[in-house]
């Protein structure tokens, strides 16, 4: 589309494509530790149930894929797959980062072998604290993702621009939101 | 000596003779790469196969995508800090993590945990037994494309979390084991709600055994794969259920007992059989067991403190200490050496998946890709229990 390369949508329609957009979240899910059983409990277990939130957890690959959950531990021997992954997904393409291991290093911040936060290789949305969250954290940080890509515009996102993970204001195009969750 | 023209053509001929021989196997064997990123590996497990059309002839497990270090880690932590740490070993059973670790510091130091802190201890490590291995039979349907069960396996164990959050404060990461004792007794009303969730259990149990076991499908693929001979499973340092399974009477809680185990009467599960289902019946029947104990136990829980009197400040005198105990994933032994300081000097930590794995280039040899899958599933591993 044109006009998106030039970022001109009429309001209506940006709208209308946000909504449809924030419903319809294909979530890779890159279980890595302790945090992934929380992430399966929000995703299967009937007690959380994510998928009335409208995200789909079953992406055969990450090509299909608009939303990466890391929850785990990111090990220095991982992360190179984290990001070959990650570049394989198409725009526009959000991360949301679970736990305090993949916001920071967690329990984990002088060992050896843990890539403290993966946002030190590819650019995060949403943070979600806790070691683990419980699930419903999972799930507010879900509907607060929602709420940025609501409000989002949808040039820069639709035209790829590369996000230059560490670069000053790598997300100012980005209206604010809140972007992190109250630990529960 | 000088190499005529003859003798290097020959030569020559030999090697490219070879060569080509090489070149036409090779056409026949494909080489996949299943993980680190795969649901099936249940985290992090990469596993490299040759594959002769549907057959594996080789397998290759490539470990350490969730190497933490914790031994090195253990070297810089305080002994309340360690507990924090060596709960996330093996992330489904956190609450049977601690206690080993702990009982080695209290072995160095002498101290002896009251009678009401031994139970609850027992206690609470059953119903993370349970928490397990309701998680394994959920997988082990979804594993060979039951989806059903995974549904009714996190839903029961949510009954299980909730009772061992609110005894300890945590779904997950209990940290509730102190050197010692325990940090706090159980909140009014749990041990009625325990009972009550307990027959919750017992259902739980029998639902699965109605969805999975008369499945001819699930039988299909479960019945004489993978079948690890007792002996060959010694022999790699297979523990738990899995060496159960192979028919070994084995069982850490009777044959070295620690905890309140030598006052419970409870019945070791074998199963002569060693295959993928044997593993799974196994642990389906380790799960009503654990549910019998916890029963057994909250019934005669003595009174009194659950504290013993220990200094303020944990200084742990010189001294080394090996304890090994049965998680639910098998044999799990920490050697804590101290040398009088705050923290430990050094720990060793023995844990189960690790063995556990270690047979898998012996046991995948033949077998078919999609049975790989269930094989992987049946052992049951848990990553951060492999790599530490
Ligand atoms: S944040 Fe805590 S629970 Fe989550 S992966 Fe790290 S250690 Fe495990």
């Amino acid at each position: 589309m044109g006009l998106v390369e030039q970022g001109k949508i009429p309001k209506p329609l940006t709208w209308l494509m946000n909504y449809s957009r924030k419903y319809s979240l294909w979530m890779y899910q890159w279980g890595l530790a302790c945090c992934a059983i929380e992430m399966g409990a929000a995703l299967a277990s009937p007690r959380y149930d994510m998928m009335r939130l409208g995200v789909i957890p079953f992406p055969a690959s990450p090509r299909q894929a608009d939303l990466i959950v890391v929850s785990g531990t990111l090990t220095d021997k991982m992360a190179p797959a984290l990001k070959r992954l990650y570049e394989q997904m198409p725009d526009p393409k959000y991360v949301i980062s679970m736990g305090s291991c993949a916001n920071c290093g967690g329990p984990y911040w002088d060992s050896y072998s843990v890539t403290k936060g993966v946002d030190q290789i590819i650019p995060v949305d949403v943070y979600i604290p806790g070691c683990p969250p419980r699930p419903e954290a999972l799930l507010q940080g879900v509907v607060l993702l929602q709420e940025r890509i609501q409000n989002e515009e949808m040039g820069p996102r639709w035209r790829g621009e590369p996000i230059i993970v560490g670069q000053p204001g790598a997300h100012d195009h980005l209206p604010e939101t809140a972007v992190a969750v109250s630990s529960a | 000596m000088a190499v005529t023209e003859q003798q290097q053509q020959a030569f020559i001929g030999k090697h490219l003779a070879e060569a080509q021989v090489a070149v036409e196997l090779q056409d026949e064997d494909m080489v996949l790469n299943i993980g680190p990123q795969h649901p099936a590996t249940h985290g992090t497990l990469r596993v490299v196969v040759k594959l002769d059309g549907e057959r594996v002839v080789a397998a290759d497990p490539v470990i350490g995508y969730m190497h933490r270090g914790y031994e090195k880690l253990t070297e810089y932590r305080s002994y309340p800090q360690v507990t924090t740490l060596i709960n996330r070993i093996d992330w489904l059973s956190s609450f049977a993590n601690e206690v080993p670790f702990i009982h080695a510091g209290e072995q160095i130091m002498g101290i002896e945990a009251p009678p009401r802190a031994v139970y609850i201890r027992t206690v609470l490590t059953e119903l993370s037994r349970i928490a397990t291995f309701l998680l394994f039979l959920g997988e082990m349907g979804a594993q060979v494309g039951a989806i059903t069960p995974v549904f009714y396996g996190f839903r029961d164990r949510e009954y299980v979390l909730n009772l061992i959050e609110a005894a300890t404060g945590g779904r997950f990461h209990p940290n509730f084991n102190r050197i010692g004792g325990l940090k706090d007794d159980v909140p009014a009303g749990w041990i009625a709600e325990t009972r009550r969730m307990m027959d919750k259990v017992f259902e739980s149990c029998d639902t699965f055994e109605n969805l999975l076991e008369g499945n001819e499908i699930f039988l299909a693929r479960t019945k004489g794969i993978g079948i690890i001979p007792g002996d060959v499973g010694k022999g790699y340092g297979v523990s738990g259920s899995n060496l159960r399974a192979s028919g070994v009477d084995w069982d850490l809680r009777r044959d070295a007992p620690y905890l309140a185990y030598p006052e419970v009467d409870f019945k070791v599960w074998t199963h002569p059989g060693g295959d993928s289902w044997s593993r799974y019946w196994v642990r389906l029947q380790e799960t009503r067991e654990a549910a019998r104990i916890v029963v057994d136990l909250l019934d005669r829980l003595p009174s009194g403190p659950v504290m013993a009197k220990v200094p303020r400040i944990i200084k742990v005198p010189p001294g080394e200490s090996w304890v090994r105990v049965e998680n639910p994933l098998g044999e799990m032994g920490y050697y804590v050496v101290s040398k009088g300081a705050t923290g430990p000097f050094r720990v060793k930590i023995r844990s189960a998946s690790f063995s556990n794995v270690s047979i898998l280039p012996w046991l995948l040899k033949g077998v078919y890709v999609p049975d790989l899958i269930t094989i992987l599933a049946s052992l049951y591993f848990i990553l951060g229990d492999i790599d530490r």
